[in-house]
């Protein structure tokens, strides 16, 4: 018991701060190393982290599966919608610079939102496959 | 990372080989790091030293086995693996040296990438830049493939509901 | 030729036969997996390595350096470790199943059981 307490008060104390890394990764992305990827799966690293110490009931409460599932599709649909927003505006399919009054500013919107798209559709993923494999486990315990 | 490569292949113990793996992503990592490549790098320990052992570590939970000794001395695939070796040295012999930067890997498109961000994207991190917006196809590609994946683990993977007991959930 | 500036390709050579002695020779599927990741990290190096020039830095543009290393092959080899995470995840998913209904994961047993006449699929 009384290892368990040391590892639940740790977890407590880091979990927020790897979800504050994620999202930090994601959008710092643009001016250092980072970006869509990295933030996605570390994001689901901290969800998988809290299920090993908590339990995979616990953490289906905090992250559900309808959710999960519903993140690994948004994150693609996301990423059409900008391209297909850039179809909409004029451009070609994926165009950025139509996106904003100038140019420039619409590679950087279109890069954000891209960026978002990508690392929805990672952690979602990453998660779901957790959630499979911890799940077969469990059943077949029966 | 030699060592670590040469002890995964001799242990039969499942779990300390995927603990290696781990490692060894881990330092291939910081190898990254040395050659400048940091994007890369952080993926690459995200990945594979996170999520792959954790992956292998579930699966190894499922199958629950260790590994059976091998019948025969490996002499034909050693054979095969060296010949394979010796091919590629004497293919890369003719490829550029290490930090040389008449190489083509340098030429054509990199100098336009690199200096024209500013003006076009004015986004710092040059990886970044390249990968959402001047090879923003690519990187859709990609995300169907990671949507994919985890649509064929779900379709391998989900249970039946014939079953008449209740999940623990 | 000097055999000095080709080092990093002797290293990745290494790498890939180590792999692919891993993947041929042994009988474990999961080793096999584990020997396929090593296969593919050895190819990320094969195409960093060359990107990277003596006295740059990190291809994130900044005023104080001149001198980046090619940011190309980078861009390549990220989207390279995703798919390689992605089918990884997709083979280990495989593998439990062979497990399930084989009730082994040696390739050998495998192919032995496959073949006896009248196995009844236990899937």
């Amino acid at each position: 018991m009384r290892h368990d307490l040391i590892l639940r008060v740790i977890a407590k104390l880091l979990i927020p701060f790897i979800l504050l890394f994620a999202l930090y990764v994601q959008f710092h992305g643009d001016f250092g190393p980072g970006g869509g990827f990295q933030a996605g799966v570390i994001l689901a690293a901290a969800v998988i982290f809290y299920a090993l110490i908590y339990g995979l009931a616990d953490a289906r409460k905090v992250v559900p599966e309808p959710l999960v599932e519903s993140m690994m599709a948004v994150g693609v649909m996301i990423y059409g919608g900008v391209g297909v927003a850039g179809l909409l505006l004029g451009g070609n399919f994926l165009d950025y610079f139509v996106l904003d009054h100038d140019s420039v500013h619409g590679q950087h919107r279109g890069i954000f939102w891209v960026e978002v798209g990508v690392a929805t559709t990672v952690s979602g993923v990453m998660l779901k496959i957790f959630y499979m494999f911890a799940d077969r486990g469990n059943a077949d315990d029966e | 990372m030699a060592i670590t490569v040469l002890v995964i292949a001799r242990s039969r113990n499942l779990f300390g080989v995927i603990v290696l793996g781990g490692i060894y992503s881990f330092l291939m990592a910081t190898v990254l790091v040395a050659m400048d490549a940091v994007d890369v790098a952080m993926t690459e320990a995200a990945v594979g030293a996170g999520i792959s052992t954790v992956l292998f570590l579930g699966a190894l939970y499922l199958c629950k086995s260790e590994e059976a000794q091998p019948v025969n001395k490996p002499w034909l695939p050693l054979l095969v693996s060296l010949a394979v070796g010796a091919a590629l040295v004497y293919g890369t012999v003719g490829l550029p040296e290490f930090s040389n930067p008449q190489a083509p890997i340098h030429t054509h498109v990199v100098p336009r990438y690199l200096n024209d961000i500013k003006t076009e994207v004015d986004v710092p991190n040059v990886v970044t830049a390249v990968l959402a917006s001047y090879r923003g196809y690519d990187t859709f590609g990609e995300t169907t493939v990671v949507f994919t994946a985890g649509a064929g683990v779900v379709a391998l993977l989900r249970r039946r509901r014939n079953k008449s007991k209740d999940r623990k959930a | 030729m000097s055999l000095g500036g080709h080092f990093t390709y002797f290293i990745t050579i290494f790498l890939m036969i180590a792999g692919l002695f891993i993947v041929i020779a042994r009988g474990n599927l999961v080793k096999k997996l584990v020997g396929l990741g090593i296969f593919q990290t050895s190819v990320y190096l094969l195409y960093i390595a060359p990107g990277k020039l003596v006295g740059g830095t990190a291809p994130i543009l900044s005023e104080a350096f001149t001198v980046y290393s090619s940011p190309l092959p980078h861009v390549l080899i990220l989207t390279a470790i995703v798919v390689g995470v992605a089918t990884l995840a997709l083979g280990l998913a495989l593998v439990v199943r062979i497990r399930e209904a084989y009730d082994s994961i040696e390739e050998d047993q495998i192919l032995e059981r496959d073949n006896q006449p009248g196995r009844e699929d236990a899937a």
